[in-house]
């Protein structure tokens, strides 16, 4: 990192050198600032560019350096953070023009402990509004395209902090994932992204989706950064009552690149019909190639799969339409002019401000909860959602780790997918995970022929990130993209 | 069940607080019997006796010490409010026919657009 700093440096080498002195931070951030300014006009990662801030940032921790203060682990490291996580004095607005011009006065939590380790906020990253997406193609405002394929879709929500990452704009990314939205998109753009454990990381701070499902994680370029973000986002906090208090492991210390004796278990409802065959191939790749280290694969069922998709669509839209009951043009966000009256005014105000999606799943979930339609609709998804998490903690009876297809398909083309039905369908694979609370960990495991990421995923016990972690680390070092960089920006 | 009719879309659309344009509320009697039709399956599913899932770890919950703590200040508070009339936020009338409260004449140029 001697003259110009290289932009798919890893956290570690970028946090090192600013420690050395070998980079200054300020130099750093100037050079992915840079190349933001001539690429992201193409790609359309970022919705929001915090120049200014980043500067000031880079500037405190060159001075701290130099007056041979303690520098936090991510020190410099510029971190780009999608637009659902709620920062201090920077415009937030979940991808939804409800909330245009909005500067919270407030940090989210997940934002707080990347400050205080140091890490530069870059900017926000564009998002299907309220992450109710697979493709982020439901932003209000713009495009994200795929770097890997600039005709195809980046994957979604956290469709902008993917093309961030895989197009070197930016050290590392947090996304959140209610349904897949980190996973997701990172397999779609060749990254690694990781959905902790519900409850690892504050809900504090991020606007919220369907709360019993949200998570913040990271988008990173290998395990490695991942393992270092989780470390500095995770940890409880009372402001988030379903925040846990366990201790947060050194996960970056888990990886050991060994996994002999580990139990991988391959559930067979994830390779059924309906899973493209090069993805299938690449995951039959990467089964062996940790059998070959000495892991132990073993067949599993996990036999309320089928019926994650319903249930996930009627548990987010409920909590959904709840929690965006909020946006009333009253506080804060637009407001609808000249209403007549209260009712008038939240009525207009929402119709003006939210997205066709949106507005779908708002109508699907006040639909669910509807007096005498709860018990066939919510409650009996949070019971089938209670049969899908007996499914997994029986498995880990026999296994340590699920493998499977992150997705069903490589990205996309924008347009691609036409009924909304066509969109969740996308989803099938990762949204059990969310369901069940466990963790879920997507790494690149190889092109199609096409030239398009695959990611596999990893899913374990509860807070058992670093198993996750270290098995993720032997796929990426066996069967992962190396020092293959996307198209457009190559 | 499934199928729903348009009177019903209006209804829900009331109780959601969300104004709908004719073919947008056309457009969603379709697409939502559509998403309800492929949610159906759930009712199949044998759920006996089982609990509905509410945390993946067994939690508890804590109660905090009863101090008082510093919030956010007023003025970092009504910041981003739409219109307000002094230290608060100004709203249009709550019963219709009464006169109306403080509201569009507040309302600051640039916000709630």
């Amino acid at each position: 990192m001697s003259s110009t700093p290289d932009p798919y440096a890893s956290v570690t080498a970028t946090a090192r050198a600013i420690a050395t002195g070998e980079a200054t931070a300020t130099r750093v951030v100037d050079a992915y600032l840079g190349r933001i300014r001539n690429l992201d006009r193409e790609l359309g990662a970022f919705l929001a560019v915090n120049a200014e801030g980043a500067r000031a940032g880079a500037a405190a921790v060159d001075r701290a350096r130099a007056a041979n203060e303690p520098l936090g682990p991510l020190a410099g490291v510029p971190i780009a953070l999608k637009d659902n996580l709620v920062t201090r004095g920077l415009a937030t607005t979940a991808g939804s023009k409800i909330l245009a011009g909005w500067i919270p006065p407030y940090d989210g939590d997940a934002v707080t402990r990347l400050r205080a380790a140091g890490a530069i906020v870059l900017g926000k990253t564009n998002m299907d509004e309220f992450g109710m997406g697979s493709s982020t193609e439901r932003s209000a405002y713009q495009k994200t395209r795929n770097p890997w394929d600039t005709s195809r879709v980046p994957g979604g929500s956290s469709g902008g902090s993917a093309a961030a990452v895989a197009a070197g704009l930016c050290a590392a990314s947090l996304g959140t994932d209610t349904g897949g939205s980190i996973r997701q998109p990172a397999a779609m753009c060749g990254v690694v992204g990781m959905k902790p454990t519900y409850g690892r990381v504050s809900r504090y701070g991020v606007v919220a989706y369907a709360s019993s499902l949200d998570q913040v994680g990271p988008l990173a370029r290998s395990v490695e950064d991942a393992a270092l973000l989780l470390s500095a986002i995770a940890g409880h906090d009372p402001r988030d009552a379903t925040s846990i208090a366990a201790p947060v492991d050194a996960y970056a210390a888990a990886l050991t690149g060994e996994v002999a004796g580990l139990r991988v278990g391959l559930p067979r409802e994830y390779y059924g019909e309906g899973l493209d065959a090069e993805i299938r191939a690449a995951l039959a790749r990467t089964a062996e190639a940790l059998r070959e280290r000495g892991a132990e694969i073993v067949d599993v069922s996990l036999p309320h799969t089928a019926h994650a998709l319903p249930a996930y669509y009627v548990i987010a839209p409920a909590e959904a339409s709840s929690n965006l009951a909020r946006y009333d043009g009253i506080r804060y966000g637009t407001r609808a002019p000249d209403a007549p009256d209260l009712l008038a005014l939240y009525s207009k105000t929402r119709g003006a401000g939210f997205g066709p999606e949106v507005k779908r799943r708002i109508m699907l979930g006040t639909y669910a909860l509807r007096a005498g339609y709860y018990d066939a609709y919510y409650k009996k998804a949070q019971q089938v959602r209670a049969c899908i998490s007996r499914d997994f903690a029986d498995a880990w009876a026999t296994v340590d780790v699920l493998l499977t297809p992150t997705t069903p398909a490589p990205a996309f083309r924008f347009g691609a997918k036409a009924t909304p039905v066509d969109m969740y369908l996308g989803d099938i694979y990762t949204l059990a995970c969310n369901l069940a609370g466990l963790p879920g960990l997507s790494v690149p495991c190889g092109l199609t022929a096409g030239g398009l990421p695959i990611g596999a995923q990893l899913l374990g016990r509860p807070l058992d990130e670093a198993t996750l972690l270290r098995a993720g680390g032997v796929i990426e070092a066996a069967v992962g993209l190396g020092a293959q960089r996307p198209r457009a920006v190559s | 069940m499934p199928t729903l009719t348009r009177a019903e879309v209006d209804e829900i659309a009331l109780l959601a607080r969300l104004h709908l344009e004719p073919a947008e509320a056309e457009a969603l009697q379709g697409e939502l019997g559509a998403i309800l039709e492929h949610f159906a399956a759930l009712a199949a599913v044998d759920t006996e006796g089982v609990l509905p899932m509410t945390h993946v770890l067994p939690t508890t919950a804590p109660l905090r010490a009863d101090v008082v703590e510093p919030s956010l200040p007023v003025e970092d508070a009504l910041r981003a409010a739409p219109a307000r009339h002094g230290d608060l936020i100004s709203v249009p009338s709550i019963i219709p026919g009464s006169p109306a409260s403080a509201g569009a004449s507040h309302h600051r140029p640039g916000a709630g657009e």
